[in-house]
C-alpha cells in the first residue's frame, strides 16, 4: 500500500496536524503528491536495495571459475552491477554462483554451504556442468544441481562468456525487483515451482524432475549400429 | 620409422639375466612392445620378483601402479584383473613393467608398501576403483570415492552412469532452506 493512499471502504483518515512534515493526507482517495516526492512500497525499496548489493559466494569447482574471475576483474567488472564483494564465507553472502561440475562427493558440501547462507539468498547455476552435468554423464557427476538445491538463474555455455554472467546477474536483479518481500523470498514463480516439486515428492529424490536415462548396454552407450563391442575389429 | 620392435642393443639384458639367475625358467614370462619389456609374474611370486628387481637390479622408483579389468575382452584367456607395476631404474633410466593377474572372486595381492612407500596411495586407488585387496597394506581405505560408496566403479560390469548413487541426496527446497 502506497504511503498516503487511503482505503476506499475505510474510515477517511483524519488529516494530521502538521508536525513539521509537509505531507498531507487527503480524505477522499485522491492524493496530492508534493513536489520532489516519490511514492512506492517498502517492498520495492527493499528489493531495490537487495538487487544492487548482491554478495556472491563463488562455488567454483572447474573452468567456469576462471571465467568468474574474469567477471570480477576490471575488463568486465561485476562491480558495475553492485555484486563485486565476493566473500568466501557463506555466512556473509546472499548469492551462490555454482561454477563447474559438482560430483557426488561435493554435493553434501554444496548443500551445507547453501544452508549456511542467510536469507534472503539466490543461486546461479553457471555453465553446462552445473546445469545438466554437461559431458560428464558418469557415475560420479550430479546431473544438474537443481535436483538438490533451488536455482534462480541458469547460464548455458562451456564455459559461458563473462557477458553471459553479467546478463544473468541483470536477470536476477530483475527477478529480485519484481518478487520477494520483507517477510521472505517468496518469488511467485519460485513458489509455483516449489508447489510442482512438492506434488512430485512421492518419487525418490533426484528422480522426480527428470528420469534417469537408462543404461543402454553394459558400457552405458547407445551406439547407432547396436550395442558396442569392446575391441571389435571391423576389418575382419 | 622402422617396423622392427627389437632394439639393436637390448637395454633390458642385464635385468633379464638377473631375473633368470634368481628364478630360473617357468616363474615369469616376458613380452615386448617397441622398447617396453613386460614381465608377467604369478601373484604368489610377485613380492619376491619385485624385491629382487629393487634390491639387485636397482629399480628404486615405483613410477606407477595400476590395474586393468579385462572382463569381456576378446580372446582373453588369462585372469580377469591385471595389476601392473611400472618400475624405473634412476641410474640407467631403464623402465620395466611387471604384471600380475588376479581373478574373481576376492582378487588379492600382497602389498609393496614396504618396498616403495609411494605405493601406499596407488594401492588405495586400485582398491577403490577395482576392489583388489592388498594384504599387509597399512591403511587400505577408499581414496577417491566417498567412504559410504559400496561399488568399484572401474570394473567393467559396473555401468558407466552408476546405479543411482549420484542422485541419492535429499533435495533442499526454497521453503526448507
Amino acid at each position: 500500500m502506497a504511503i498516503g493512499s487511503t482505503r476506499e471502504t475505510g474510515v477517511p483518515t483524519p488529516a494530521a496536524k502538521p508536525t513539521g512534515s509537509t505531507l498531507t493526507l487527503q480524505p477522499k482517495g485522491t492524493v496530492e503528491v508534493p513536489e520532489n516526492t516519490v511514492l512506492t512500497t517498502i517492498d520495492s525499496v527493499v528489493n531495490y536495495c537487495r538487487k544492487y548489493s548482491l554478495w556472491p559466494m563463488p562455488f567454483a569447482t572447474a573452468c567456469c571459475g576462471i571465467e568468474l574471475m574474469a567477471v570480477g576483474a576490471s575488463r568486465f567488472d561485476i562491480a558495475r552491477f553492485g555484486a563485486e564483494v565476493m566473500r568466501f564465507s557463506p555466512r556473509q553472502c546472499d548469492l551462490m554462483i555454482v561454477a563447474g561440475r559438482v560430483v557426488m562427493k561435493m554435493m553434501p558440501v554444496l548443500q551445507r554451504i547453501w544452508l549456511q547462507m542467510p536469507e534472503p539468498k539466490w543461486c546461479i547455476s553457471m555453465g553446462a556442468c552445473a546445469c545438466s552435468g554437461g559431458v560428464f554423464d558418469t557415475y560420479a557427476v550430479v546431473q544438474g544441481i537443481d535436483r538438490f538445491i533451488p536455482v534462480d538463474a541458469y547460464i548455458p555455455g562451456c564455459p559461458p562468456r563473462p557477458e553471459q554472467i553479467l546478463r544473468s546477474v541483470m536477470d536476477l536483479q530483475a527477478k529480485i525487483q519484481r518478487g520477494g518481500s520483507l517477510a521472505g523470498t517468496g518469488l511467485p514463480e519460485l513458489l509455483e515451482r516449489e508447489k510442482m516439486i512438492a506434488e512430485k515428492r512421492t518419487l525418490p529424490p533426484g528422480f522426480a524432475l527428470a528420469s534417469e536415462r537408462g543404461d543402454e548396454d553394459r558400457f552405458g552407450y547407445r551406439l547407432p549400429g547396436g550395442p558396442g563391442q569392446l575391441g571389435a575389429d571391423e576389418t575382419k | 620409422m622402422s617396423t622392427s620392435t627389437a632394439p639393436t642393443s637390448d637395454r633390458h639384458a642385464a635385468t633379464l639375466t638377473t631375473l633368470s639367475r634368481a628364478f630360473g625358467d617357468g616363474v615369469f614370462s616376458t613380452s615386448r612392445f617397441r622398447d617396453n619389456l613386460r614381465v608377467f609374474v604369478p601373484p604368489s611370486r610377485l613380492l619376491e620378483v619385485l624385491g629382487v628387481l629393487k634390491d639387485t637390479s636397482g629399480f628404486a622408483l615405483l613410477s606407477d601402479l595400476g590395474a586393468t579389468d579385462y572382463l569381456g575382452y576378446p580372446g582373453r584367456t588369462r585372469a580377469r584383473f591385471e595389476v601392473h607395476y611400472v618400475l624405473v631404474n634412476l641410474d640407467t633410466v631403464e623402465r620395466l613393467v611387471v604384471k600380475a593377474g588376479v581373478d574373481d572372486p576376492d582378487p588379492t595381492l600382497q602389498t609393496v608398501v614396504h618396498l616403495w612407500p609411494g605405493a601406499n596411495w596407488m594401492e588405495r586407488e586400485v582398491y577403490d576403483m577395482f576392489g583388489i585387496t592388498f594384504t599387509g597394506h597399512p591403511d587400505l581405505r577408499r581414496i577417491l570415492m566417498p567412504e559410504e560408496f559400496t561399488a568399484f566403479p572401474l570394473r567393467k560390469d559396473y555401468p558407466l552412469r552408476g546405479r543411482g548413487e549420484r542422485h541419492n541426496f535429499p533435495r533442499l527446497s526454497r521453503g526448507e532452506s
